[in-house]
């Protein structure tokens, strides 16, 4: 260790380099500067127990005592696994110290740096960290409003809405019709969609094989496309029809009463239907006026700092970032990126330029596995695919290879959710 | 001593009061990329291997050769070609020193 004048040298040459930082704290005198995180998801816990890590006072702010993870949420609806697995506590990383306000940030005053919270109570910080997830649009399909979601369920927040979906593709007779219905992009994790599709046409397949699953897609194109179609058309031929927007797949209408989705080319009447409707992001972003027109958040790709909010950051399916996907792996990478470049303006410095990496795997049977990776870097003001990376798994491939990658999905799953929550 | 304390109550909003940064020195971001890895490597025992206990030079080679493609990986050859050599090295001390520090 060195003597006690070096240290006081230390002292005084970090007083004197910080006089144009004394602005970075709320107020002198404060013992640590305070972050607050609103949202407990992927991008929220992650973050919020990063900035613990580098010392930071930080309260997180999420209303529900547990946390309901979306991926693998899609084996639920296939009936192999019990949502039980997807539950997971903020028990962890209330013994890390971090506080948890358990209730709803109800609005923000971004000039007074105060979150509201929905008890009155209010919080300032020195830095916000907005991680709200989505909501859906009750304003984009007509017919499709709060109510309709109890007869035509989403499941795209994970809980409740899943196991609905799951009673009704089990209490429905065989010879029955899915309807899935695919919204445009932008919305949280591109390929989900189509490995909920396979997971549902691999259910009819061998438990109602009378049955099937029609998908209306409101686009041409989709993530790992060509791999989810190739398996299709090996293992699910008589199971699964794909409509895109070319051919009238696109959803214009939900008749809840009916029974129907209607699109441009017709009506299409469904013993099960699931809508996957447009979203945006957590509604406390627009409502705090962090969100532009499209109902996301155009951030910062460097530092996550929200471009029409200052002193707020926005990370994970909220935030616009570029070419990264919305997915449980980007909110989580984001988190700790987000985490060391607040620290990092904290301390009045300014954050080097990051890396980033997404991987989303997609199960198109439950030993079928496949994936899409990238890595990402800011570019032009967003975040950016590094050229020559990523891309998805190769479209030949053995069975063993398959299988592999199925393993690995549920590794990650495991090794994430212990990173975030356990 | 008194104004050492004054001082020191003063720097404190900028110190955060972890150990590192009471030291004076603010523990270094980690280089760029570093901070996603933990997404899918973390402890042992786990389908996808853990990297803690890895040397650093272990790491890097690893990382040239998914990159080169002479090691085969469902994945990783993905990753490893968005990273320069010097990138990757840097990852590799750093995932080494943390898994020391663990
Ligand atoms: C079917 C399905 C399958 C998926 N599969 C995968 C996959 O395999 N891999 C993958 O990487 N991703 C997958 N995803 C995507 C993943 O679930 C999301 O991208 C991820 O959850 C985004 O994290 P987030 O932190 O941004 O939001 P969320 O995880 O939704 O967390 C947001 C949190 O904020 C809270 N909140 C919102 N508003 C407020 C407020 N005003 N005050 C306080 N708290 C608030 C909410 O309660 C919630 O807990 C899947 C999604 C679906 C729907």
């Amino acid at each position: 260790m060195t003597g006690f004048s070096t240290d006081r040298r230390r002292v005084v040459a970090g007083l004197a380099a910080s006089a144009s930082l004394l602005a970075a704290p709320r107020a002198l005198g404060q013992a640590k500067p305070k972050v607050v995180v609103v949202g407990g998801g992927f991008g929220g816990a992650t973050c919020a127990r990063a900035l613990n890590r580098l010392g930071i006072e930080v309260t997180l702010v999420e209303p529900n005592a547990t946390y309901t993870a979306c991926p693998f949420s899609n084996l639920v609806i296939h009936g192999s696994r019990d949502l039980s697995a997807q539950t997971f506590t903020y028990d962890a990383i209330r013994r890390d110290g971090i506080a948890i306000a358990a209730e709803m940030a109800s609005g923000v005053d971004a000039d007074a740096r105060i979150v509201r919270l929905a008890s009155g109570a209010t919080l300032p910080y020195d830095r916000l960290v907005l991680a709200p997830g989505i909501d859906i649009r009750f304003d984009a399909l007509p017919g499709y409003d709060e109510a309709a979601v109890d007869v035509m369920p989403h499941a795209w927040k994970a809980g409740a809405q899943t196991a609905l979906l799951r009673k009704q593709l089990e209490s429905m007779k065989d010879g029955g019709v899915v309807v899935m219905s695919v919204p445009a992009n932008p919305y949280r994790c591109p390929p989900g969609p189509y490995e909920r599709a396979s997971l549902i046409a691999h259910y009819l397949k061998t438990q109602k094989p009378k049955s099937k699953l029609l998908v209306l897609d409101a686009k041409d194109s989709f993530s790992k496309q060509r791999l989810f179609q190739n398996a299709w058309k090996e293992l699910y031929p008589d199971h699964l029809e794909w409509v895109g927007l070319a051919g009238g797949g696109k959803t214009t209408e939900v008749s809840v009463k009916d029974m129907t989705v209607v699109t441009e080319f017709g009506r299409h009447k469904a013993d099960v239907a699931n809508i996957i409707p447009p979203q945006r992001a957590g509604r406390i972003a627009a409502d705090m006026g962090a969100a532009d027109r499209s109902g996301w958040c155009p951030i910062d790709p460097v530092t996550f700092e929200a471009k029409l909010r200052p002193n707020v950051h926005v990370i994970g399916d909220a935030a616009i970032a570029g070419a990264m996907p919305k997915s449980a792996f980007t909110a989580n990478a984001h988190a700790k990126v987000c985490a060391d470049a607040v620290a990092t303006l904290l301390r009045g410095e300014t954050p080097g330029e990051p890396k980033l990496i997404n991987t989303c795997y997609s199960l198109v049977a439950p030993d079928y596995g496949i994936s899409v990776a990238g890595v990402y870097h800011p570019a032009k003001g967003v975040l950016a695919d590094v050229e020559g990376a990523g891309g998805t798994s190769p479209l030949e491939a053995t069975k063993d290879v398959r299988a592999l990658e199925a393993k690995y999905a549920n590794a990650w799953f495991q090794i994430v959710t212990s990173e975030v929550f356990g | 001593m008194r104004n050492a304390f004054v001082l020191a109550a003063l720097a404190a909003p900028l110190v955060f009061g972890s150990p590192a940064l009471a030291q004076g020195a603010a523990p270094k971001p980690p280089p760029p990329g570093a901070s996603s890895c933990s997404g899918c490597h973390g402890a042992a025992g786990s389908d996808l291997p853990t990297l803690s206990g890895r040397s650093a030079d272990e790491i890097a080679g690893s990382m040239a050769a998914f990159r080169s493609g002479e090691r085969p990986a469902t994945l990783m050859n993905r990753i490893a070609k968005g990273f320069t050599d010097e990138e990757t090295r840097a990852i590799a001390q750093w995932i080494a020193a943390q898994g020391r520090a663990k």
